[in-house]
């Protein structure tokens, strides 16, 4: 008898909410199918099961909320045979009301009181203004997040479920199973986020590095890559960076890998985690599996569908708890560079700033060039500075040498 | 079946070359259409295979060769008129405004003019401050003729044919950074010149654009896709008359607008589709229409400041940012 337990979808997590059985009993499973959807305080991640078989019983409900390593179901193995019919189990009960149909967001409030005085007649969009006419959503109390801080679609959306949610949540009190709305949801992955990122600090004494790298033969080479291409076939810069950093971690094995149990243990793989931020707050580092491994363009198809999927909250189990080392991004944020908060048990995180136009001096002449500002936040218990400045060099390396990263 | 790599360039030639073949009253003329092959070869070996009578050099006088192809076209014929650059057409603008598009309305409907006239338009190619320039907002206020801007290989092909059969004049715009471009086609055919076309489905924002710009638009469409901007990108096609329902259909699924026109943005296209939004869809904006344009300059020689002076995709992806506040 083979038993499917509850994964651990990242090191924060201590319990999941069974969110959808996409097997019954009988049916057969293969490794690697999609056989659950778990609702984690981050997102509802499709969870993965690595062993064959036939499903034998669905042992949690549809609603349940689990500890980790809890069993979920059992499985026959192959060569198994049933002992006992299954027990029959009442029929998980219907999934709870649809999803709020947008992300959620940091600042939805019923409750905030307009300003004494504007200084402006507040700006909200005209499709905003109809909307909350039909929903009969008092427009004075949205809070608005658009351009110039107008109210926006989305703005008395987030109003509207929350005035809703308080409202079922009153009605409800005995009902058992809730699903998460979008406000909870962001509740949550506040708090998860939090924990995690309080352990790492606690925990992981941090030293950080900075590079600045030249983009110039990297940028020059893709783009002249991707004149011969049409525009779907096309690669972003980003996808040269998360290249370089994984091809330079599997040389420097010290910064693949996790911290446990007072000891580093080395990943065999590298799978890079890559920052996400999710509109409305929050963020997820799911991974893009054997990095060093695969080329460009399959590169590019896995991060345009990582992100497509991190933001509509369907990640698999397999891409949460992955990651061997964590790529961040916050260029199109404009900002310079980013020291970065090692997410354990991994040990290192790279980061990465807006690539700009910088005076440099090249060869005794004076040079315009576009140059990003790489950093490593590195774990001392792991790896020593030196070590970390070989590694930072090497991602330098090899953006030279765009060419090496095309394979 | 078998598709084949085919360049823009090579879709206008066979374009021609099957519309000479199709209808003995099919002509071509213009400044080196003939021996020389055409200023973007687009009419090689066309005046080998057709003679001298149906494919005909001009000399350098645009009012007086568009003239003959107006006369040609009352008397029957139909005739295909390549003017080397939209700036250089402004010589030829007498002819096209006051008797082309006019002749219909002054005879109470007893002539037409079923003229097709071909020009070259758009920056890029240092071509400085002569031969760059983005005009066909100028012929798009026109009433009386129709303005196309084929921005695929498809349309560069397909639109040729639809405009000969249309019984006013068309004029149609080829910018000259697609002559190079290519596709995988299977087979090349009429297609229509009368609606805009959605090239890529979205939720969060429509991006307005034709001709050359169309390529920065989707660009621009697939980097902010990887910050989880979802863009519709609706190609224009027809300057004029504009197809209006493609366009406020797209606003009212994504209720934001970014317009992208290479030409200067003072009573541009860009202007008009946002003037045409506001008027139809203004209680469907989630954000204020916001536009890409060229700057207000004549055009730089200098590479980097021509570059500077165009809309390119970095502009684009900014402008769609700023219309998400903090919901990005």
């Amino acid at each position: 008898m083979i038993e499917f337990k509850m994964p651990a979808l990242g090191s924060d997590m201590d319990e999941g909410t069974l969110d959808e059985w996409l097997v019954k009993p009988g049916d057969k499973v293969s490794r690697g199918q999609i056989v659950a959807v778990v609702e984690t305080t981050k997102a509802a991640v499709e969870v993965e099961c690595w062993q064959e078989g036939t499903v034998s019983e669905l042992v949690v409900p549809v609603g349940e909320t689990v500890q980790v390593g809890t069993v979920l179901a059992t499985l026959l193995a192959p060569d198994e045979r049933a002992e006992k019919p299954s027990r029959k189990r009442p029929r998980p009960s219907k999934r709870a009301a649809t999803k709020p149909a947008t992300a959620p967001s940091g600042a939805p409030s019923g409750a905030v009181t307009p300003p004494a005085v504007p200084q402006r007649r507040r700006w909200v969009s005209p499709a905003a203004r109809r909307l909350a006419q039909s929903l009969d959503v008092d427009i004075d109390t949205v809070s608005g997040t658009g351009p110039q801080g107008a109210v926006t679609i989305s703005d008395v959306e987030h109003a509207a479920a929350s005035i809703e949610h308080a409202a079922t949540t009153k009605e409800s009190a005995t009902k058992p199973i809730t699903k998460p709305t979008a406000a909870d949801r962001a509740a949550q992955m506040r708090k998860s986020i939090a924990a995690a990122m309080g352990r790492s600090k606690r925990e992981i004494p941090h030293y950080y590095l900075a590079h600045e790298i030249i983009l110039e033969n990297a940028l020059t080479w893709l783009t002249s890559r991707n004149a011969l291409r049409s525009i779907d076939e096309r690669v972003l810069p980003a996808v040269l960076i998360l290249k370089a950093v994984g091809i330079a971690a599997q040389r420097f094995g010290e910064f693949n890998g996790f911290w446990r149990d007072d000891g580093f243990q080395p990943a065999t793989g590298v799978h890079v985690g890559v920052g996400i931020s999710l509109r409305g707050g929050g963020l997820v580092a799911p991974a893009i599996h054997d990095v060093p491994d695969k080329k460009l363009d399959e590169l590019m198809d896995d991060l345009t569908d990582l992100v497509a999927r991190a933001r509509s909250f369907s990640l698999r189990s397999s891409e949460m708890s992955d990651p061997t080392i964590t790529v961040t991004n916050l260029g199109d944020k404009g900002v310079d560079a980013v020291f970065g908060i090692i997410y354990p048990p991994q040990v290192a995180l790279v980061g990465f700033g807006q690539p700009a136009q910088r005076v440099c001096v090249i060869d005794g002449g004076i040079r315009v060039v576009t140059a990003v500002q790489a950093t490593l936040a590195a774990d001392h218990r792991a790896s020593d500075g030196h070590r970390g400045a070989l590694f930072l060099s090497a991602i330098n390396e090899l953006l030279q040498q765009p060419d090496l990263l095309e394979k | 079946m078998k598709t084949m790599k085919t360049t823009y360039r090579t879709a206008v030639h066979d374009a021609l070359r099957d519309a000479l073949r199709d209808d003995p009253r099919v002509v071509l003329m213009g400044e080196d259409v003939g021996r020389y092959g055409g200023t973007y070869a687009a009419s090689k070996g066309l005046l080998e295979e057709f003679g001298p009578d149906r494919v005909r050099d001009t000399p350098l006088s645009e009012l007086g060769f568009v003239g003959i192809g107006i006369g040609a076209a009352l008397n029957g014929l139909r005739p295909i008129v390549e003017v080397m650059t939209v700036n250089f057409s402004l010589l030829a603008l007498d002819q096209l405004v006051n008797t082309a598009a006019a002749l219909r309305h002054m005879s109470g409907g007893q002539f037409s003019v079923p003229l097709v006239v071909r020009m070259a338009t758009g920056a890029g190619r240092q071509l400085a401050a002569q031969h760059s320039h983005s005009l066909e907002p100028w012929y798009a206020h026109i009433p009386g003729i129709k303005v196309v801007a084929p921005a695929t290989v498809e349309d560069a092909y397909g639109m040729l044919a639809p405009a000969l059969a249309d019984p006013d004049p068309v004029v149609i715009f080829e910018h000259v950074q697609l002559y190079n471009t290519s596709a995988d086609v299977e087979t090349l055919t009429p297609t229509d010149i009368s609606r805009a076309a959605v090239r890529r489905s979205g939720t969060d924002v429509t991006l307005v654009a034709y001709g050359g710009s169309l390529w920065k638009a989707l660009d621009a469409a697939n980097e902010l896709s990887l910050s989880g901007i979802d863009c519709e990108v609706v190609d224009l096609r027809v300057l004029r008359p504009l197809d209006d329902d493609t366009i406020l259909e797209s606003v009212r699924k994504t209720h934001r607008v970014v317009v992208i026109d290479e030409a200067w943005r003072t009573g541009s296209l860009a202007a008009e589709v946002m003037a045409r939004v506001m008027e139809g869809a203004f209680y469907d904006l989630d954000a204020p229409v916001a536009r890409v344009c060229s700057a207000e300059v004549p055009m730089p020689y200098a590479k980097h400041l021509e570059q500077a002076a165009l809309p390119q995709t970095a502009q684009i992806v900014a402008a769609v940012q700023n219309l998400f506040g903090e919901q990005q």
